[in-house]
């Protein structure tokens, strides 16, 4: 049977089946890595480790871009 | 018109606008457009996950406008940071409109908060517009943090109620090293050329533009406003007095008197 794992995106609580990267989950939410920034447990990720970053139950996600503003 | 420069790059343009409330994003990049500005504000927001809008960037020439991200929704120096932050991993060259207003009604800046991400930021290698309340003091200590601006608010965001905080910001452009940059309230392009007639170095406008039927015509006149503004101050404005001082000789008159 596959682990479950609870993760908090943007102040929502989600559930994923098995462990994914940063990469799988920008992909599963239709996301361009180049235009979302990412912070994971309050520490800003980098592009290049997205796809060497596992994601674990309990963790914490922002993703953000840019919107207009003044 | 004479260049703008801010931490030592060059600007022809001295009218910075602002990207947000536009009807669309064609609004908006016919306003930036027909504004002749090159340096552009921006935000940072959480994405809508379960409806993601295509990305603004996707909109805007970077090769064109300088990206000046601001730290909108920050309520204290904190989260300031944390914003500033993010919109440099964001790929932004590291310059940052600091904003800090925890007042949900009148957005106006702390002036304590503000201060304190500013020595934050500058120590970071960020190029920090500090958004602050006209007070000649605080600008003294911003610009002695490192700051490469201040910006002295006109009237609340939003507000289009022009240079209510005029007599202020004469004294921050008197005292200021920085460039001086009116922004925020400033809502008609004679709001732009009374603070660049005061000899402000810029003026940032964003509701006046989105705020309209036409904000490529309103760009177009917040463009023209700026340059009469910073021309006449260039210039040389005439003295103001009391009474009249005729323009046309007082001799020759057809008269016997």
């Amino acid at each position: 049977m596959k682990k479950m794992i609870k993760l908090k995106i943007n102040g929502e609580n989600k559930e994923y089946q098995d462990e994914l990267t940063i990469q799988q989950l920008l992909q599963s939410l239709n996301l361009e890595p180049d235009r979302v920034v990412v912070e994971l447990n309050r520490e800003i990720l980098s592009l290049q480790i997205h796809d060497k970053t596992k994601l674990k139950s309990g963790d914490t996600i922002e993703l953000v871009q840019f919107v207009g503003g003044g | 018109m004479d260049k703008l420069i801010i931490a030592g790059r060059e600007f022809n343009s001295r009218l910075l606008v602002g990207t947000g409330k536009f009807a669309s994003n064609q609004a908006m990049v016919d306003a930036m457009e027909h504004s002749g500005s090159e340096i552009v504000t921006v935000a940072l927001r959480r994405v809508d996950i379960d409806n993601p809008e295509d990305s603004l960037l996707s909109h805007i020439d970077t090769d064109r406008y300088l990206l000046l991200p601001n730290t909108s929704g920050a309520r204290d120096a904190e989260e300031a940071v944390r914003l500033a932050r993010l919109a440099r991993a964001a790929g932004c060259e590291p310059w940052v409109k600091l904003e800090v207003t925890p007042d949900p009604y009148y957005l106006l800046p702390d002036p304590i908060e503000t201060l304190k991400a500013a020595e934050i930021l500058v120590k970071e290698g960020f190029i920090v517009l500090p958004y602050m309340p006209a007070d000649p003091v605080l600008a003294r200590h911003l610009e002695e943090v490192g700051t490469a601006t201040v910006m002295p608010l006109g009237a609340p965001i939003g507000t289009n109620r022009g240079v209510r905080t005029r007599d202020l910001i004469e004294i921050i452009i008197e005292q200021s090293n920085i460039p001086v940059i009116v922004d925020a309230g400033l809502g008609a392009p004679s709001h732009a050329a009374e603070a660049m007639e005061m000899g402000a170095d810029a003026v940032l406008v964003n509701t006046a533009l989105a705020d309209t039927p036409n904000p490529q015509l309103m760009a177009q006149a917040f463009r023209k406003g700026t340059e009469a503004g910073r021309e006449a101050y260039l210039a040389g404005l005439g003295t103001q007095r009391q009474q009249a001082e005729a323009s046309s000789p007082l001799t020759g008159f057809l008269r016997n008197d």
